[in-house]
């Protein structure tokens, strides 16, 4: 009789967790189904590899983007992961604890700021900084590159740190009994123990960088063009949906679901490479 | 002290992931006694008293064969309630765990699952079993603190309160003194004296001492099979297998 | 040539610094500069009156509105649904195929860009569903967005509650619904309530995927099926189209504000969470 009383709450609880499985069946299945028509009917090749987008000549080439988003990210990443690596040495191994509780809450702060607000301040600082010192309209691949790097430093200082302060303490005083100094200890011990931690923090910080739209559109300039060097302006793949989903239709609506399936399955591939890293401890 | 058995033990046989570690036991266990099942570690004392109130479901992996008898029923036909026998068999574990609530709360945790929420029978549920567990007066005027600022040896006894407020037929203690000083081992020990008036007690003990001071009658256990049993008085004295003499001399341990 | 070990360690220091420090300087000139440029802007008259002429004028509270009404809708929908989940997850199961399976799709939501959760609300809910523009469409498409970081903070939260708890409760004749009940629930408490409270935090930040599906309107929104504009979305197209920098700051300041204060809030479940012996 008591048995019957079990067998409700778990039926509930198994489909309730059902839900978390489906909800990414359903967000896949829509995607899909939206966009694929339109990829086969342009060509895959035509699509991914098309230098044209052009939606009011029915042309729909996601080429430049697609080296849009691969530039503003590669920046993202030249430009954040040194300065996230070495701020995360700075809370795991330099900082005393009460400086480092105070800056942990800080660099929080800095992920929860909307992208938005990070995209108006570069728009107001740097893109003009570029625009006088560097050359170019100043919206361009730099001022993404680095808007992109701050965004992304949260992530990667916070797991980077996370992996370094997971290490066994064993490892650091066996180091420094052999006469080794901090920073010899935290070059050759510390950081390729940490290896696998850190290199999951770059990777996820890759998929924010891809991912991101909003901060991306204000201060990228958005011009269709393929991008010559970084202080011309672009689009990434994000910031093409961003921008024209408020007015397409019809076909030019179906390309840019296409354009979403592109970015899941590249995120996909990212994520699945961020949890091969993680394991391969 | 009575011949009933209230609890009998036919060729047992309980298994890890197939590693037999209880073979062919048997054992009846009479009413109000205090028995004591004693052993070297890893032999399945443990595992043992988890297989009378069936607290081994949770582990993957275990199987078991064979039949447990209380008071003549076999506690595993399909039929019967575990969440029943749970109350009517209560455990007190090794580490002194007081749930992270006051101490009243504690103690009326059992009664309220089973429904009762009568203000002033909890009430009086909760003396009785404070008293019963010779924790009354220390605890009677703090009983809406919280119970994890008790001494170890006073949670112990909060925790034999809190079965013994479902007013259980037979209590299983898992090593119940580790860990805890001389003073409050031996203020446990005599509560359950008092206690086998009313309930039947099985124990394992953390030492062979303690069977010696506490137990009517012991069992000895040796990696998983039961050796010998009987008086403690005379398994002590003139034990018929060379194992147990060797155990309870200290030769192994 | 060798380098002196301590000279490297020297210059080492230096950098290290120095990166903590301009991190800590971005942060701070961003949050000064806008809550400097925009307090100044926030009236009472701003807090509770609707934009008029596009937003150059009036106030936001439309907007104020829209964001709490499109974060509520999310948060009571994705509650339950990521706590019931971290719940299965942890009592229900052994580590199975299912369970690896509801995980790793719990881990792959947390990896999709928003404009993608956009795009999925907007031809899910917005189209597919009917419900049009409107703050259901917005709310449930972030309830979707928020779900794997709720599922995963109260999963935490739930599994660092001693097993020992759930051993007493179990042999004191309790079922796996009234442990759970009685002891889980009240023990994991602030880790779920962080996760909770993040999501929040979330949801208010959120802009892409609330312009593709609880659309811009500027008027106070007067059910779940109007449309609504959030103070994240009204912040970007007065930034972005250049229609008041005044409002712009102002509302960008309200913004910081609320996730300081979102954020206080967490900080400080999260150490009652360790206070209580982790």
């Amino acid at each position: 009789m008591k048995k019957f009383g079990e067998r409700i709450p778990q039926g509930l609880f198994f489909i309730v967790a059902l839900s978390a499985l489906s909800v990414l069946a359903l967000i896949t299945v829509f995607i899909f189904i939206e966009g694929v028509p339109l990829i086969a009917k342009v060509g895959f090749f035509n699509f991914v590899f098309g230098m044209k987008w052009a939606p009011s000549l029915g042309q729909y080439g996601i080429f430049p983007m697609i080296v849009g988003t691969v530039f503003v990210t590669l920046g993202a990443i030249i430009l954040g992961v040194p300065v996230a690596l070495c701020c995360s040495i700075f809370l795991a191994e330099f900082a005393p604890k009460k400086l480092s509780n105070l800056v942990r809450p800080a660099i929080q702060l800095l992920a929860g700021i909307p992208s938005v607000v990070y995209g108006f301040w570069g728009l107001i600082f740097i893109v003009p900084a570029i625009r006088n010192y560097l050359g170019g309209p100043g919206l361009s691949v730099l001022a993404g590159s680095i808007i992109l790097a701050i965004m992304i430093l949260p992530t990667v200082i916070s797991i980077s740190e996370v992996s370094l302060l997971a290490l066994p303490p064993l490892l650091k005083e066996g180091a420094f009994a052999l006469g080794a100094t901090h920073w010899q200890t935290i070059r050759t011990v510390l950081i390729p123990s940490a290896k696998s931690g850190i290199l999951a923090s770059i990777i996820l910080g890759i998929g924010r960088a891809v991912g991101e739209t909003m901060a991306v559109i204000m201060v990228l300039g958005n011009a269709v063009a393929l991008p010559k060097s970084i202080l011309d302006p672009a689009r990434t793949l994000t910031t093409n949906i961003g921008i024209e989903m408020g007015y397409a239709s019809g076909e030019h609506q179906q390309a840019l679901f296409a354009t979403g399936i592109v970015l899941l399955v590249i995120i996909m591939i990212l994520n699945a490479a961020a949890q091969y890293a993680v394991r391969r401890k | 002290m009575t011949e009933q058995t209230k609890i009998a033990i036919k060729n047992l046989n309980f298994y890890y992931h197939k590693n037999e570690v209880i073979k062919a036991f048997n054992l009846e266990v009479r009413a109000n006694e205090i028995l004591a099942v004693f052993g070297p570690a890893n032999s399945g004392t443990t595992t043992l008293l988890r297989t009378l109130n069936r607290m081994w479901d949770l582990i993957p992996g275990a199987q078991m064969e064979g039949e447990i008898l209380l008071d003549g029923k076999n506690i595993y036909s399909p039929g019967s309630s575990i969440i029943e026998l749970r109350r009517k068999v209560g455990m007190v574990f090794e580490i002194p765990t007081p749930l992270p609530m006051p101490i009243f709360d504690n103690i009326a945790y059992g009664p309220r699952l089973s429904g009762i929420k009568n203000k002033a029978a909890l009430e009086e549920i909760v003396e009785n079993a404070l008293q019963m567990a010779v924790l009354w007066d220390e605890v009677k005027d703090r009983l809406h603190t919280s119970g994890m600022r008790l001494s170890g040896g006073q949670q112990q006894r909060l925790c034999i309160a809190r079965i013994l407020a479902l007013s259980p037929e037979v209590i299983l203690l898992d090593r119940p003194c580790s860990g805890l000083d001389p003073v409050s081992t031996a203020k446990i020990e005599e509560s359950l004296r008092r206690l086998k008036e009313k309930f039947t007690i099985i124990v394992v003990p953390h030492n062979v001492q303690q069977a010696g001071r506490v137990a009517d009658r012991v069992a000895f256990m040796l990696m998983g099979s039961l050796i010998e049993e009987g008086l403690t008085a005379e398994v002590f004295s003139n034990p018929k297998d060379k194992r147990t003499g060797d155990y309870i001399t200290g030769r192994f341990g | 040539m060798r380098i002196n070990p301590r000279k490297t360690q020297l210059m080492a220091r230096i950098v290290i610094w120095s990166a903590a420090i301009i991190v800590l300087v971005i942060l701070f000139s961003i949050i000064i500069y806008i809550l400097s440029k925009g307090i100044p802007h926030i009236t009472w008259q701003f807090l509770t009156q609707i934009p008029s002429d596009m937003g150059r004028s009036g106030g936001i509270s439309s907007a104020i509105v829209g964001t709490l009404a499109v974060t509520l809708v999310a948060i009571v929908v994705a509650t339950p649904f990521g706590v019931g989940t971290a719940f299965y997850l942890t009592e229900y199961t052994r580590e199975s195929v299912i369970t690896k399976i509801v995980r790793f799709s719990a881990e792959s939501l947390a990896g999709i860009p928003s404009i993608v959760y956009g795009l999925f609300g907007f031809i899910f809910f917005v189209i597919y569903l009917k419900l049009g523009w409107s703050i259901l469409s917005g709310g449930l498409t972030l309830a979707v967005m928020i779900l794997p970081t709720i599922i995963r903070t109260s999963e935490e939260a739930i599994r660092t509650v001693p097993p020992m708890y759930r051993e007493v409760s179990f042999s004191l004749g309790g079922t796996k619904w009234q442990t759970m009940i009685k002891i889980l629930i009240p023990s994991a408490l602030p880790g779920i309530a962080t996760g909770i409270i993040l999501g929040i935090g979330r949801c208010v930040a959120e802009t892409a995927a609330v312009i593709l599906t609880a659309g811009s309107a500027l008027q106070m929104p007067t059910s779940l099926f109007s449309p609504a504009r959030t103070m994240a979305v009204h912040f970007y197209i007065l930034a972005s189209e250049g229609i008041s920098l005044e409002k712009a700051f102002a509302t960008a300041a309200l913004l910081i504000i609320l996730i300081l204060l979102i954020n206080i809030g967490a900080n400080m479940l999260v150490s009652r969470f360790v206070a209580k012996g982790h």
